[in-house]
């Protein structure tokens, strides 16, 4: 499943140089963690990346063999492949604060 | 309906197939259910692990899954190589997978509620995939470290040992030890069903390990430590605290290889199977005798293994040249194999385990250690002397014939061995260093053997060109000579027995000397006693006569006296003749 908002000038200060948020949000089934966390992303993202991020859910459910690549192990986790380096974000995102710091959106 | 009789359920088991530890837990750990491995940093935790995985998949037709949280993929396949597996080609073969989980709390933040399914999605994937049948996790505790919310992380703990069991996986969670706990996050409370605990110590500078089972659900196992090593080959566990005395004995009798100690075991030698101890101080001849005996075997065709601890293999066959062996054509023949390592080169247990190794790959007849008393620079002498006891019941189990050398030292009495084994040994020989009159000579004698009438004699012992030879020693007045001593002894003594006979010949010869004199002095006094006896009888004849006379005489007077009238009688009759 992939979410993406990259549209071009809904935000007139996006500049041409900077990057595209690459997320990734790993979940295990349509848990009731896994629709809190996507929610509370999609929300964040929204706010504070509109226009330059794309979220990946992956459903380790039905692909077991990825959790390994992104050395997954608490789900859900939200990793952010671009940019970067990569930071891992653990839990159901529901405190936005941390998961600004986390993402490096907003220092901590 | 025929009433069947109540099937006892017993706990099935999965061979682990390390050496010993099978046979300590009676037949392996709890099949499908996981099993705590818990001891200090260094202890061989991952090793362990490794292995039971190795053997699973090679031996028993059981895939594996390792997963590690601490070591890298390329250090894992760097320390099974150092065991002699190729894990890249096990995990090719399907036979093992494993999977690095790696977490970095540094990289990780935490919003909110989370489990660890992730982990169980990668455990169950893998397990999956090769069907596994056994899973190691080593160290799961890396999971504490690694994220900050530690009820999560029980509370996932508590479900991964569940799923793991309703998985019907055979499986070892690995744990560093604690300061009060077993393991530093407690896993022990998780797994209930078999805990394991490994030690690694140092005593004098030398590391033993150990294991021991802490608990075993629903099962009896062996409750001691055992003393186990890590080698090229694995894990050895030595097993072999408890064997009994029950093994057999032989009737049958070696020759020592030296024919006069022979004849002082009744002239038949030592006991096949036996174990012989030959104590001394040192210089008295241990090692020679140890080598002829050695030597005596493969003349007989035997093997003999020959563990040096103080030689090298060389140094012995030189020395043992000097005294008329050839050790060298044994060694040739492939008979006789000498092992040469210092004691304290490794711990005891290493040194057991070399012994049960080289015996099983040797398969001699004839043990010889020389010398026992180097191994107490290994280990105490209540270590040295389990260790003995282990290794002699295991000879007498193999019926192999031991030989120890023993080194003593006079402080500490002859009539005992540094190492307090002196029960386990069936036949003693006691080689004494004798110094007397500014020389030095070896004396032996048998201590003690059992089952066999043995000499109580102290013979010499005396190395030649050609051997070992015993000579009767010199026991006479209360005194033992040996030596040149002895020669002189004798020779003064062959001296002083001809003075003897001298003088008893002289003896002799006055004393029928005095017996002459004095029959001439009988034959004297007869001759004396006679003449008298002749005089007695010439007196008595005469005064025979004598009488006779006198009597005549008195007749004749009483005849004269008739006729005379005067005489009163006569006038009486006279008168009374007239008046009638």
């Amino acid at each position: 499943m992939k979410v993406g908002s990259t549209g071009k000038g809904k935000k007139a200060k996006t500049d041409a140089t900077e990057p595209i948020w690459n997320l990734r949000l790993y979940v295990a089934g349509q848990t009731q963690k896994s629709i809190t966390a996507f929610a509370n992303l999609k929300k964040i993202c929204d706010e504070h990346l509109a226009g330059k991020y794309r979220i990946e859910v992956i459903d380790l459910v039905k692909n077991p063999q990825l959790a390994k690549g992104d050395q997954i192990i608490a789900l859900p986790t939200l990793v952010r492949k671009l940019p970067e380096p990569i930071k891992k974000i653990i839990g159901d995102l529901a405190n936005t604060e941390r998961v600004l710091v986390g993402l490096d959106i907003r220092s901590a | 309906m025929v009433k069947k009789k109540r099937e006892v359920v017993v706990l099935e088991k999965c061979p682990t197939g390390i050496k010993g530890l099978d046979e300590i837990t009676r037949g392996g750990l709890p099949q499908g259910r996981p099993t705590l491995v818990c001891g200090s940093a260094g202890c061989g935790k991952t090793l362990f692990a490794m292995e039971f995985l190795m053997r699973g998949a090679m031996q028993f037709g059981e895939p594996g899954v390792f997963m590690t949280f601490e070591e890298t993929p390329e250090d894992l396949a760097k320390n099974f190589i150092s065991l002699g597996f190729d894990l890249h080609d096990m995990e090719s073969r399907g036979l093992i997978a494993t999977d690095h989980v790696y977490i970095e709390r540094t990289e990780i933040e935490e919003t909110g509620a989370y489990d660890l399914e992730g982990l169980f999605i990668r455990l169950g994937s893998a397990i999956d995939a090769i069907k596994a049948k056994r899973v190691v996790l080593d160290t799961i505790e890396a999971l504490f470290a690694g994220l900050s919310n530690a009820a999560i992380v029980r509370a996932e703990l508590r479900r991964l040992f569940h799923w793991l069991k309703a998985r019907g996986v055979t499986a070892i969670v690995t744990g560093e030890s604690g300061d009060r706990l077993l393991t530093r996050y407690g896993l022990e409370e998780y797994v209930a069903d078999c805990v394991i605990l490994l030690d690694f110590r140092i005593d004098a500078q030398i590391s033993t390990r150990r294991l021991r089972i802490i608990k075993y659900r629903g099962s009896s196992h062996g409750a001691d430590e055992y003393p186990f090593l890590i080698d090229e080959g694995g894990f050895s566990i030595l097993p072999i605290t408890s064997l009994g005395l029950d093994y057999p004995v032989a009737t049958e009798r070696i020759a020592t290889g030296v024919p006069k100690l022979d004849a002082m075991f009744d002239g038949k030698g030592f006991y096949r199977g036996s174990t012989v101890l030959v104590s001394g101080t040192a210089g008295t001849g241990k090692t020679s005798l140890a080598a002829t005996f050695a030597d005596a075997a493969c003349r007989r065709g035997e093997r003999c293994l020959y563990f040096a601890f103080e030689e090298s293999p060389s140094q012995i066959v030189r020395n043992m040249g000097s005294i008329g062996l050839d050790l060298n054509r044994w060694v040739k023949k492939g008979l006789l194999r000498f092992h040469s390592a210092r004691p304290s080169l490794y711990g005891l247990e290493m040194h057991l385990l070399t012994f049960h190794k080289l015996i099983e790959q040797f398969a001699p007849q004839v043990f010889v250690i020389d010398p026992i008393s180097n191994l107490t620079a290994a280990g105490t002498a209540a270590e040295v002397k389990s260790i003995l006891t282990r290794l002699i019941d295991y000879l007498k189990m193999k019926q192999i014939s031991t030989f120890l050398t023993d080194l003593t030292h006079l402080q500490s009495g002859l009539e005992r061995t540094s190492e307090e084994i002196s029960s386990l040994i069936d036949t003693w020989i006691l080689l004494r260093a004798i110094e007397r009159n500014g020389e030095r000579n070896r004396g032996l004698y048998v201590l003690k053997s059992r089952g066999m009438d043995h000499s109580n004699q102290i013979q010499e012992f005396v190395l030649t060109h050609q051997g070992i030879d015993l000579i009767d020693i010199y026991t006479g007045l209360g005194e033992v000579l040996t030596g040149s001593a002895r020669v002189a002894q004798e020779a003064g003594e062959r001296a002083a027995e001809l003075a003897c006979r001298r003088e008893a010949e002289r003896r002799l010869r006055e004393q029928e000397r005095k017996r002459k004199a004095l029959e001439t002095k009988i034959a004297a006094l007869r001759a004396a006693f006679d003449e008298e006896t002749e005089e007695v009888h010439l007196i008595a004849d005469e005064e025979r006569k004598r009488q006779a006379v006198h009597t005549e005489s008195r007749l004749a007077m009483a005849r004269f006296r008739e006729g005379k009238p005067s005489e009163p009688p006569a006038k009486r009759v006279k008168k009374r003749g007239k008046g009638a």
